[in-house]
């Protein structure tokens, strides 16, 4: 955006206008995101913003140009982990395209229309950047989330002295499974449990595949030494179970978790007794 | 070559692997272990592989070899010590070790053997 020095009309524009193409961008902008910002907080964005594209329409300064895309790379991001739409945030940088043109419009400068055109595209490009932000910052939300769900529903709790409980919730797939196969063994060498419980009342359905890697999971933690119990096996499941043809072998399998406790407590040679009244 | 050392205590022959296993070591161990066998009349054979990080095929299958060898001999065989990694691996080699009875440890292992363990002072477990 560098124009001679005698026919730039539109910097002189931005540089007088600037309270009013200020305001109208402010309405616009304000009408999208409807009070999640506040107007305090999108002014002083804004009259940021502003103050860049002046200094960058003005011509010969590059450092105002990085420091537009900057600004406009950090406020789409935070804008993407505060939950706008995609267009939100666009309209964000758009909107002073048209707030400008009202002004252009109002002095009916031709020359100025002719750079209106230069900046409209100018515009587009900072329009893009601002999507590409958004959409890099709404992968990374949402990789971050996968990994926490990941944690979340994997853990290894303590039943019992030398008993493990594993709570299965959700899908298993070979991602979870490797998951939860490395979580239990690690537990196993910190613990030095017996038996563990593998638990899978969360799981929503059980296939070939999820009962493949069940399977591993009890044969790995065998190899480590530790007796597995799979438990939670409801109705249905039993049946796909049985439908499906698939062997569980010599996999202990309880209808519950208590019972499965129960097993694992009679097998480490443990006896709970209720307190018998004096 | 390298030969692994085959100890004994009591009845039960410890064998600790902390070197990298060749083909050629693998297979010597198996003849010492079964001579040591016959020689001491031991009922058990312990194999700790808690310094072995990287397992193969040939490797699991020793595992099972040994087991099968030592039962003819009448001797039983725990693996103890086997790293969460080493699992997994097996796991996917597809070798779930049959006929071999594993423990967590040493101290485990034996106590599944059934031999004698040290005393041990209280509060010192």
């Amino acid at each position: 955006m560098s124009d001679g020095a005698g026919k730039a009309h539109l910097p002189e524009l931005l540089r007088s206008g600037r309270e009013a193409v200020l305001d109208r961008w402010l309405e616009v902008v304000l009408e999208g995101v409807r009070g999640r910002i506040t107007e305090r907080e999108l002014k002083a964005e804004l009259t940021e913003l502003y103050a860049l594209i002046e200094r960058a329409v003005a011509g010969g300064d590059e450092e105002a140009g990085r420091e537009l895309r900057a600004a406009l790379a950090e406020i789409s991001r935070s804008r993407a982990r505060q939950g706008f739409s995609p267009s939100e945030t666009a309209v964000s940088v758009f909107a002073v395209k048209q707030a400008l043109l009202e002004q252009v419009s109002a002095t009916a400068d031709m020359q100025a229309y002719a750079e209106f055109i230069e900046f409209s595209s100018w515009v587009d490009d900072l329009g893009l950047v601002t999507f590409e932000t958004y959409a890099s910052a709404r992968e990374q939300v949402i990789a971050d989330q996968m990994e926490q769900l990941l944690e979340l529903s994997t853990p290894v709790v303590k039943l019992w002295d030398g008993i493990l409980g594993v709570p299965l919730v959700g899908t298993l797939d070979s991602a979870r499974t490797q998951v939860v196969m490395e979580t239990l063994l690690e537990r196993l060498v910190e613990t030095g449990a017996q038996f563990a419980v593998i638990d899978i009342t969360g799981v929503p359905a059980v296939d070939t595949e999820v009962a493949q890697h069940l399977l591993k999971t009890v044969m790995a933690a065998r190899l480590m030494g530790t007796d597995c119990v799979i438990s939670g096996v409801r109705p249905q499941i039993a049946q796909t179970i049985v439908a499906l043809g698939i062997e569980f072998g010599d996999i202990a399998t309880k209808a519950s978790l208590a019972d499965a406790l129960a097993y694992a407590l009679e097998c480490s040679g443990i006896q709970v007794t209720g307190r018998t009244e004096a | 070559m390298d030969r692994v050392p085959i100890l004994k205590i009591g009845d039960v022959l410890l064998v600790s692997i902390q070197i990298d296993l060749q083909d050629q070591t693998v297979l010597a161990l198996q003849e010492d272990l079964a001579d040591r066998i016959v020689k001491t009349g031991a009922r058990g054979v312990i194999i700790d592989i808690t310094a072995v990080d990287i397992v193969d095929s040939f490797i699991g299958r020793m595992f099972a070899t040994i087991a099968s060898m030592s039962r003819l001999m009448d001797a039983e065989t725990v693996v103890v010590g086997m790293r969460p990694a080493v699992a997994i691996t097996l796991v996917e080699l597809g070798l779930s070790l049959g006929g071999v009875r594993t423990a967590l440890d040493l101290e485990k292992g034996m106590r599944v053997l059934g031999a004698p363990l040290p005393a041990v002072r209280p509060g010192t477990s």
